[in-house]
């Protein structure tokens, strides 16, 4: 009897064994997990530059650090600063979801947001005000007039002196990926 | 003699020159061929001969005279139809500011005023003058209206029809010069008139009036305002009005529910409330993610609620009652040990059975299937 008993105990624990490896072995990867150091990586309406991108996210691997892309959508002056933008926010959310996507891939956490301005720089302002960062990496305009100028890198030294800040130059080969061309993340792509 | 409140009936319309007034004409020469006493309380034809003609043999009240600033203004004589308390009066143009000096500062104040004597009113109104959509259709068109109406008028009313055309006929009646004299058609054209201007104002009427709709079918205890009387039938059938109920927790991967939620919810015409259920004191991380939630909340026009709770389903079901949810979405659940998994259903499949009738749709993470993809 007490052989049985010890049988069914064995087969019990072998099948409780089994379903639990089971679980280990079937759960998915775990996805990047945030981590203190912060890389701001700001972005405006007109499209992204997947260059800056992937020189933001090399950055953000090699720092083990969790990259902070910010759309920096613009409320106009007959707006209130915090009303709401859907239309631009349709734009922003295809590109912070495309961002994940390629982050994904360089294993890196992400942790995004939609900042609101008066302007461009003034939206940086605010996003810059309201969190604590360890780097900003911004691409310097490409000849199309995308990205920032001279005189918003100017401003940005002037202005965020505690943070290291990178500019990219955008390289000539580049293709910008549009609001409109990222609603499917899969398009992302690299001129280079 | 007490007489009960008059009927007020809205004709809501996107833009000028989509036919509101001719309908509100038309309709009171039908109520006065049927032998009701109908006065034109105030009427703004703007020139157009189709509106004039309308208006052809129905009583007017004449408009009295207001002196501001040494300027003379023309006014709805409120006095005067109060005196003549016809059983309809028809009044143009519920947005009006009025001039200084008269009973009230706006035109919708002296219709609850002709309401309240028992008169009843036909309006109109173009739905950028509504006070919730005014930043909305700011934003859709460039261009902000000063005159602005409470919803709650909109809402209080017995009726709300939509006088709807499409875009391209609207501009076809503006190039006819049916809407503005030859001069400002183009000005029109190249300013509000634009096609892209027109479809968002458009599709913005027509989810206004479905909310409507809506909220006159719900019980007052969940809309929150008395509309008993008005009650069509609580175990109606939704047609239209959907929720959504993101369940999210301070951290970025919420962030990633919170978007799929709001484009859900743009498809649906839906109104978008974010849920934490907290059982602690969020730590400093926390309460950076949850401000950081609170813009985005904030920036797509998203609802924001924080809970305290130790059950998520309970305190989900208790919020999606109160809210009147109809899709609840979450993120993938965490792996459970085989015993947790034993002796309690996962959320989803709490949700399912807490929440009969609503939809429960899991947010995959989508990093995952590129991964599995390229693997």
């Amino acid at each position: 009897m007490s052989a049985v008993l010890i049988a069914l105990a064995v087969l019990l624990a072998a099948a409780l064994a089994t379903v639990l490896v089971r679980d280990r072995v079937r759960r998915p990867a775990r996805p990047p997990v945030a981590t203190a150091r912060r890389i701001l990586f700001p972005f405006v309406a007109h499209g992204l530059s997947p260059a800056a991108l992937d020189a933001a996210l090399r950055l953000a691997r090699a720092e083990d650090a969790t990259l902070v892309p910010v759309f920096l959508a613009r409320v106009s002056l007959d707006l209130p600063l915090d009303t709401p933008l859907p239309r631009q926010c349709a734009s922003a959310i295809p590109l912070q979801e495309a961002i994940e996507l390629r982050a994904a891939k360089f294993a890196v956490a992400v942790d995004a947001r939609i900042e609101r301005g008066r302007s461009c720089r003034h939206a940086l302002r605010q996003a810059i005000a309201s969190e604590r960062f360890d780097r900003i990496v911004i691409a310097a305009a490409a000849e199309d007039g995308h990205g920032f100028h001279a005189d918003d890198v100017r401003w940005l030294l002037d202005n965020a002196f505690d943070v290291e800040i990178v500019v990219l130059r955008p390289g000539k080969a580049e293709q910008l990926v549009s609001s409109t061309q990222a609603q499917s993340p899969r398009i992302l792509r690299t001129g280079r | 003699m007490h007489r009960a409140r008059g009927h007020h009936k809205i004709f809501l319309g996107m833009a000028a020159g989509v036919g509101k007034t001719y309908r509100m004409l038309q309709e009171g020469q039908a109520d006065a061929e049927a032998g009701r006493d109908v006065v034109i309380g105030h009427l703004e034809p703007h020139g157009r001969t189709e509106t004039i003609v309308q208006a052809d043999g129905l009583e007017m009240i004449p408009r009295r005279r207001v002196r501001y600033r040494g300027t003379e203004l023309e006014e709805m004589d409120l006095p005067a139809i109060l005196r003549r308390r016809p059983e309809l009066a028809l009044i143009d143009e519920l947005a009006h500011t009025n001039a200084p000096g008269v009973e009230h500062e706006k035109r919708y104040e002296d219709i609850e005023d002709v309401l309240a004597g028992g008169i009843d009113v036909f309006s109109t109104v173009n739905v950028q003058h509504l006070e919730s959509l005014n930043d909305q259709i700011a934003e859709l068109t460039g261009i902000r209206v000063r005159e602005t109406v409470p919803d709650a008028i909109l809402g209080s009313a017995d009726e709300v029809v939509l006088i709807d055309i499409t875009p391209q006929s609207l501009i076809e009646r503006l190039l006819a010069g049916k809407v503005y004299p030859g001069e400002r058609i183009e000005a029109a054209l190249s300013n509000f008139f634009k096609l892209e201007n027109l479809s968002a104002l458009r599709e913005v009427a027509l989810r206004q009036v479905a909310e409507e709709v809506e909220a006159k079918r719900m019980p007052s205890e969940v809309s929150g305002r008395p509309r008993n009387e008005r009650l069509i039938d609580t175990a109606a059938p939704q047609a239209v009005g959907e929720r959504l109920l993101a369940l999210i927790t301070p951290h970025p991967r919420s962030q990633r529910i919170v978007r799929r939620a709001w484009r859900s919810a743009q498809r649906l015409g839906a109104e978008l409330d974010l849920l934490w259920v907290a059982d602690h004191e969020p730590d400093r991380d926390e309460q950076e993610q949850v401000e950081a939630l609170r813009r985005l909340a904030s920036v797509l026009g998203a609802h924001l609620l924080i809970e305290r709770g130790d059950d998520v389903a309970l305190v989900t079901q208790r919020v999606a009652n109160e809210r009147g949810t109809t899709y609840v979405l979450m993120g993938t659940p965490r792996s459970r040990s085989a015993f947790s998994r034993l002796t309690r259903p996962a959320l989803p499949f709490r949700l399912l059975r807490l929440l009969p009738g609503v939809d429960v749709r899991i947010v995959a993470d989508r990093t995952q299937r590129t991964e599995r993809g390229a693997s």
